[in-house]
């Protein structure tokens, strides 16, 4: 794979990050620590984008109030993602459907593909890094 | 692409989402507790075996032995030792663990 | 944990400074914290403390200098949004010292 690496202009390499995320957020502590390592990893300048599969798309619900659970709303966060050049957010259609969501429910914009796409667009990382 | 996976077929879905995202070609390293999967007679067996027209499906030898399951290994399976799963790891560009 | 003492209250702070509690805050325990960085506020530096807070209750989190300085630069100007100006105006790192008085916690990425 190599030689397929791009590279930036200081000399580092560019490699591609894809982090999935496959939890739901709260009741476990996965989703948070796995936004986080994203946010860390947007100051490597790496070509990252996130998926979202399985319970992992219940990260995106809009409407998230946890002040009866006295835990820190990271909903909000997704929309930080942005700001850290991390734009590319893809969820699993197959995922999203069966728990009867659409685009509409997400707090950001995503890009809902179907499995054989994003099957496809996992073969083309470097690194996979699941939570 | 390596895929690893390692629950229980009946606990949790992750086979089921690890099948359905590895593309032709790819090779499924079943351990721990996913080795039941590779094993006859289960819910699983038909739909690992199904997947196995397009996939290379290995099963972690000294974990089904430790559930006593090794004598039910489904025709097609390759088992593997530790060895063997460090080869897998080495020969695969990318891995991904289906925590 | 410590506490500090400011203006009667008695405020938690984790090993580093860091408010243990956001809600906790207010401008004379930004003060006491900045006083405790030995930086002394301007309206310049009430701007960036602000900017962060209003920061954090948008998002949840503390920016990262990087996010930081492109986000002021987009809504005060390039003049405001860069290392240097944010620099001096808290010479011992930006997003470490201003979060630390704006009440928040240590921002996510700063290593």
């Amino acid at each position: 794979m190599t030689d397929e690496l791009e590279m930036e202009e200081g000399g580092g390499v560019v490699k591609k990050f894809m982090f999935l995320n496959r939890k739901a957020p709260y009741g476990t502590i996965y989703a948070l620590e796995g936004l986080e390592v994203v946010l860390i990893s947007a100051a490597f300048d790496q070509d990252v984008c996130m998926a979202f599969v399985d319970d992992g798309v219940y990260q995106l619900m809009k409407n998230v109030d946890t002040t009866g659970i006295d835990m820190k709303n990271f909903s909000k966060t997704y929309r930080a993602l942005e700001g850290y050049d991390i734009e590319k957010l893809y969820v699993e259609k197959e995922s999203m459907e069966a728990r009867g969501l659409t685009e509409d429910d997400f707090i950001v914009d995503v890009t809902v593909m179907s499995s054989a796409e994003l099957a496809a667009l996992m073969n083309e990382q470097d690194v996979v890094i699941s939570h | 692409m390596l895929h690893i996976v390692n629950k229980s077929p009946t606990e949790r879905n992750s086979l089921d989402s690890c099948l359905r995202l590895a593309t032709k070609g790819s090779a499924v390293l079943l351990i721990e507790d996913a080795v039941y999967a590779a094993t006859k007679g289960t819910a699983a067996a038909a739909k690992l075996q199904a997947a196995m027209a397009d996939l290379k499906v290995y099963a972690l030898a000294p974990d089904l032995n430790a559930r006593g399951v090794a004598g039910r290994v489904l025709e097609g399976v390759n088992l593997v030792d530790y060895g063997g799963f460090v080869d897998l790891v080495a020969e695969h560009n990318t891995c991904q663990s289906w925590l | 944990m410590p506490t500090v003492e400011v203006a009667g209250k008695s405020i938690e702070v984790d090993e580093e400074g860091y408010l243990v509690n956001l809600s906790d805050w207010d401008e004379q325990v930004a003060d006491y914290l900045a006083k405790e960085e030995k930086v002394e506020m301007t309206q310049n530096h009430w701007e960036v403390v602000n900017f962060l807070r209003e920061y954090y209750s948008e998002y949840q989190i503390a920016p990262a200098i990087r996010v930081l300085t492109k986000a002021i630069a987009k809504k005060l100007g390039p003049d405001k949004g860069n290392n240097k100006y944010l620099y001096e105006l808290f010479p011992y790192g930006p997003a470490k010292q201003a979060c630390k008085i704006a009440g928040l916690p240590k921002p996510t990425g700063c290593i």
